[in-house]
């Protein structure tokens, strides 16, 4: 009678080697799984264009060109006009004014209009707000934090929150006119 | 004499001084186009993605470059113009990105993808190089135990 050794008739035991081996074939492939599985969660997250309507508005803070700091989870219960523009950007100044005259119009309304500068250099930016009298505060997005959570494309955007929070309305490009603006804001007031 | 001696050495000691202080750069009050495109070659301004801030046509990036000369006029030295613009738009601004975070994937991933392709290489070719048909004759058993002997006997019979 054969002793018993350990291991079934036919088949032998694997070479240690052979087994180094295969664990580093499987070490190779979760590490790249793992890289693609990023590279696709990173090319989802570029896709995924702006926020849209909805969708909880990214809370932010503003640190405006007058030193004053803004939350705008301490805004909850108004309405938010948040206005992505840059002094360099042509056709923002297609409703730099329109915005400085609705926000006139709305400011005692439960209203609030911020303006947030996208890569742009402070001096030009004051200019800008001076050429085009607005008045509403304006900061720039340091570190391009707050256009990176909104997942601007470019600039002019308009954002406006509703008083819960969410996003009421996304345009994209500038107002075409004063009315544009108006009717957007009566629409998340009235909601 | 030894008072002679002390000034030589204060002196020497001074002068090694200034000359280890690293590299100064004078407060200039205009730049050139060279200075200033010698800091803008390593920045991108996030609107024109793929276009090194020296050579992009843009105002946005006209308006940056012009900010770098303003700030090598007031005597900013490169690294701190260069970390203003990280503080102001980002360090994705950065032509050569910051070994922090998921960056250090940038620097890590190449030399390992290479280390293993190397591997699998040298794998390959041993492999092919090995004749066909020709395996590597089994370990002879030098056990004095008996049974082991015997036990490893058999293996070999059936083997």
């Amino acid at each position: 009678m054969a002793e018993q050794t350990g291991v079934p008739v036919g088949l032998t035991e694997e070479q240690p080697e052979a087994r180094r081996i295969r664990w580093g074939f499987v070490v190779v492939w979760i590490g790249v799984l793992g890289l693609l599985g990023l590279v696709a969660f990173k090319l989802l997250q570029v896709q995924q264009g702006p926020v849209g309507v909805g969708t909880k508005a990214p809370v932010f803070s503003l640190t405006t060109f007058d030193g004053a700091r803004i939350e705008l989870a301490d805004l909850q219960g108004q309405v938010v006009l948040v206005n992505f523009w840059a002094s360099w950007c042509k056709t923002c100044e297609q409703e730099a004014r329109e915005l400085e005259q609705a926000y006139q119009e709305f400011k005692d309304q439960k209203v609030t209009f911020l303006g947030v500068d996208y890569v742009d250099t402070e001096k030009e930016a004051l200019a800008y707000l001076d050429r085009f009298g607005i008045t509403y505060p304006n900061g720039p997005d340091l570190g391009t934090r707050i256009s990176q959570a909104y997942r601007i494309r470019g600039v002019p955007e308009t954002y406006i929150v509703g008083p819960e929070g969410e996003i009421a309305i996304v345009k994209i490009g500038p107002y075409g006119s004063l009315e544009e603006i108006e009717s957007d804001v009566v629409s998340v007031l009235g909601d | 004499m030894r008072r002679w001696m002390v000034v030589a050495a204060g002196i020497f000691v001074g002068l090694m001084a200034i000359g280890w202080s690293g590299p100064a750069r004078a407060q200039t009050a205009n730049p050139s186009d060279d200075d200033v495109n010698r800091i803008a070659k390593q920045l991108y301004c996030p609107v024109c993605e793929n276009i090194p801030l020296d050579v992009c046509p843009t105002q946005a990036c006209e308006q940056w470059r012009e900010t770098i000369r303003m700030k090598l006029a007031e005597g900013w030295s490169d690294e701190k113009i260069k970390q203003y613009f990280v503080d102001q738009y980002g360090a994705r601004v950065l032509a050569t990105p910051p070994a922090a975070g998921f960056n250090w994937l940038v620097y890590i991933l190449p030399p390992v993808a290479i280390l293993a392709g190397a591997f699998i290489l040298f794998r390959a070719f041993r492999a092919w190089g090995r004749p066909r048909g020709v395996e590597e004759a089994p370990p002879v058993a030098t056990s004095d135990d008996p049974y082991v002997a015997q036990l490893e006997e058999e293996l070999r019979r059936r083997a």
